[in-house]
């Protein structure tokens, strides 16, 4: 079942894309965010809250003078472990505490700093990777049920009844478990702290809750004989300290988009380019799959509509993902399943989309996203406009499925709702498992003609951007058609200039500095391939 | 005239409705006989568990089938509808144009933290819903879609420097309760502003009715499936009947 398709347009649009993004990362490598330096901090294991709830790691990084935070917060800090001889945890704590401030320990040379850093570093990145050994180790001795992996979320708001909910769904057959955060999370400019039970259609994301989590969907893992998966976000304004911590607790998957959170959160652009590239750095080297945000393209305006720009976003996130060191294997481009279900055909149009991003990211664990635009009260329509989505997903070889509620616009799901999903996912695909095996699209047909007419818009449309540039692109609103200034939305002001000398030791050796873990384990450094092909 | 109904399964009251829910339990015959008691305790007779079976350790998943002993007089329900006066994008702009002689400034967002901007898209943007036009495209309206997450205060101070005639305030997050405290937050907070008599204020939402709307103190409220020319339609009359004296 395989689609027509003219693969020198899908190189130019590659190519389009590598043309588009070049010269944002060169904006990148020239400047740092607030959230950067605070992963940085929690990186080398600063955590817990001072008074009034403020995390240690906000409160460290918004009390360096402007020229201490553009040479990165690692040399104040380094500066401090060196004098006082603390542990970084320790070190957080004390500043919390009133006891030093970084400002006292300016005169300590920085090589000092750096001498006293490099161990805690060191310490941090072997701790990622013995975190992904142990996910690999999981993996092989209990191997997941074929593709389309089925993807449930939880969202009650209190991760002690979302575990309870997640152990129930993994039951029935889920392979993955997203916990949603509590609406509104993706705006706040620090990462709440410890367990927490209160949260508005979904619960926050702390680096307890995902211990909690973590623990409960290893120990029914172990009880299945399959490895369970964990989702969170790496979105909003703190999208690098959320990849840190979900590299420290093993996560598997981290909802993270190049553009989402400009466009649909009004979050400032420079600073969400920069803060998704350290991201996915992190994310390369924790092992952790992406999942882009395409879906909110089609849900926000007309899915028949908005397919080419579906298809030239995965193009610009596959780009910035690679660029970021990121292979294919971990690259979750998204799409959805949000075609209008009054109109005609609209089935087919679905399988030309579904198939033409199968084809064109053949290596790529594709997330799919179900109905949920039009899903209404009707829970009897919805569960078969479901059973359409499932079907599509199976044919087409969809990787990480996420399944579709009949309950969709009703509440967040019940735990017997997520049941039913799950037993419509698993009939669909357990009676239709290789229909796409035995079928061919008729040449020049409907189908074929579309998947057509999609990849060159999409082609017309990078070309366009590609013209603009991205940042003047986004703001003439050829995205989405929303409008965001360069300067504008929320976040903005904690993006700043790299001084000369900035240093940021995970960088650094995530890129394959000097100090690099990676520069033994590969050929070449940075690029499409970094550190993944070992595996 | 009373006119007194029960539910319709194939015969004219027979009372019969249809549930599904989950119980806590390990399923086993004794659980279907637990889901059995349960429905008889709400008050339906003939009661048939059709399905029972374990969807988790410790739950366990029924539909049930009973007859409903209750009924209702129709023709003592009062829930007003604010989509009584049925016009077209044309009529409307045509109506706005004779009666107010000036273009309509209407304002939405989804407030508080609701992120979900479905609703409020469906009825401002130009493309519209269900064929239907949004207020985008309208000569008589000018629109502003503040998009999600805004703040209620913001949303209020918004209206107040731009001189706005109508506020549309989207909620689809439901859970807790936060759509009613959100609505609630926003029509206070306009009385205190002294702006509440100044606009048309309107809620709109999948859970919304007209009903709730006006025990919140709003002038109106559209739940799904609503289209933007009644939104439209319901505005503009009332902004041209606050005109005429003693209107409202």
């Amino acid at each position: 079942m395989e689609l027509q398709i003219d693969p020198g347009i899908v190189e130019r649009c590659r190519e389009l894309a590598a043309s588009i993004v070049e010269p944002v990362g060169a904006f990148i490598a020239g400047h740092s965010t607030v959230a950067v330096e605070r992963s940085v901090l929690r990186l080398l294991g600063v955590d817990g809250v001072a008074a009034d709830e403020v995390p240690i790691p906000n409160l460290i990084v918004d009390a360096l003078s402007a020229d201490d935070r553009a040479r990165g917060v690692a040399i104040a800090f380094g500066k401090g472990l060196a004098e006082t001889g603390l542990e970084p945890r320790a070190l957080g704590e004390a500043i919390a505490a009133g006891t030093c401030r970084l400002a006292d320990f300016a005169d300590v040379p920085e090589a000092a700093a750096r001498g006293a850093l490099q161990p805690f570093v060191k310490a941090s990145l072997e701790k990622i990777r013995g975190r992904r050994a142990e996910r690999e180790e999981k993996m092989s001795r209990l191997p997941q049920l074929p593709p389309p992996l089925l993807y449930v979320i939880v969202a009650s708001g209190n991760i002690y009844e979302d575990r309870t909910a997640a152990v129930a769904a993994v039951e029935a057959g889920a392979q993955i478990i997203a916990v949603i955060r509590s609406t509104g999370q993706s705006l706040l400019d620090f990462v709440p702290f410890g367990p927490t039970t209160e949260g508005f259609g979904g619960t926050y994301a702390t680096q307890e809750n995902f211990r909690i989590m973590r623990e409960a969907l290893d120990e029914i893992s172990e009880r299945e004989g399959r490895y369970v998966m964990l989702t969170n976000y790496a979105s909003g304004l703190c999208m690098p300290e959320i990849a840190s911590m979900a590299a420290l607790e093993r996560l598997d998957m981290l909802l993270n988009d190049s553009m989402y959170g400009i466009l649909f959160r009004d979050i400032n652009m420079k600073r969400t380019f920069i803060d998704q590239h350290f991201s996915r750095m992190l994310n390369a080297y924790s092992g952790i799959i992406i999942n882009t945000g395409e879906d909110n393209y089609l849900t926000t305006a007309d899915a028949v509509e908005q397919a080419p720009a579906v298809l030239a976003s995965q193009f610009i996130n596959e780009e910035f993902a690679h660029r970021a060191g990121m292979p294919d294997r971990q690259i979750g481009l998204g799409d959805a399943y949000e075609i209008s279900p009054d109109l005609q055909d609209g089935f087919l149009y679905q399988v030309a989309q579904a198939q033409l991003t199968r084809q064109i990211f053949p290596e790529a664990p594709l997330k799919y996203m179900p109905p949920t635009k039009h899903m209404t009260g009707d829970i009897f329509k919805g569960h078969l406009i479901d059973a359409m989505f499932n079907l599509t997903s199976v044919m087409t070889r969809q990787t990480i499925h996420l399944c579709g509620m009949l309950t969709e616009a009703i509440h967040t799901p019940f735990l017997g709702d997520r049941a039913l999903s799950i037993e419509n996912a698993q009939y669909i695909m357990n009676t239709a498992r290789h229909f796409g095996d035995e079928i061919t699209f008729k040449p020049g047909g409907t189908i074929e003609r579309r998947a057509q007419a999609v990849l060159s818009d999409a082609e017309a449309l990078l070309r366009k951007v590609a013209d603009m540039g991205l940042m003047n692109a986004i703001e003439a609103a050829v995205f989405a058609d929303v409008s965001r200034a360069p300067d504008g939305g929320r976040g903005f002001d904690g993006v700043f200039e790299r001084a000369e000398g900035y240093w940021n030791p995970f960088e650094e050796a995530l890129r394959g500095g000097p100090s690099s873990p990676l520069r033994s384990a590969q050929d070449d450094t940075g690029g499409r391939s970094a550190q993944n092909d070992k595996k | 005239m009373s006119n007194v109904i029960k539910p319709y399964g194939d015969a004219t009251n027979d009372g019969k409705v249809q549930l599904s829910f989950t119980l806590p339990i390990e399923w086993s015959e004794a659980a279907d006989e637990a889901a059995r008691q349960l429905v008889a305790k709400m008050g339906f007779t003939d009661v048939q568990v059709v399905e029972g079976r374990k969807i988790a350790t410790g739950f366990s998943f029924f539909v049930v089938y009973g007859s409903t002993s209750q009924s209702i007089d129709f023709a003592t329900i009062k829930a007003p509808s604010a989509k009584t006066h049925a016009m077209s994008m044309e009529e409307i702009d045509a109506f706005v144009q004779e009666k107010l002689g000036r273009k309509i400034r209407i304002a939405g967002a989804c407030i508080g933290t609701d992120a979900h901007t479905v609703g409020i898209d469906a009825i401002l943007n130009m493309k519209g819903y269900k064929g239907d036009y949004g207020l985008e495209r309208y000569h008589s309206f000018e629109t502003f879609n503040l998009g999600s997450q805004i703040a209620v205060d913001d949303f209020v101070k918004f209206a107040k420097d731009h001189a706005i005639d109508a506020l549309l305030a989207s909620q689809v997050v439901t859970q807790k309760g936060s759509d009613i405290k959100n609505f609630t937050a926003l029509a206070e907070l306009l009385e205190a502003e002294r702006l509440r008599d100044r606009v048309v204020l309107i809620c709109g939402g999948p859970r919304v009715t007209n009903l709730m709307a006006s025990e919140l103190g709003y002038d109106a409220g559209f739940g799904r499936g609503t289209v933007p020319s009644e939104v439209a339609a319901f505005v503009a009359t009332t902004l041209a009947g606050r005109l005429t004296p003693g209107g409202k």
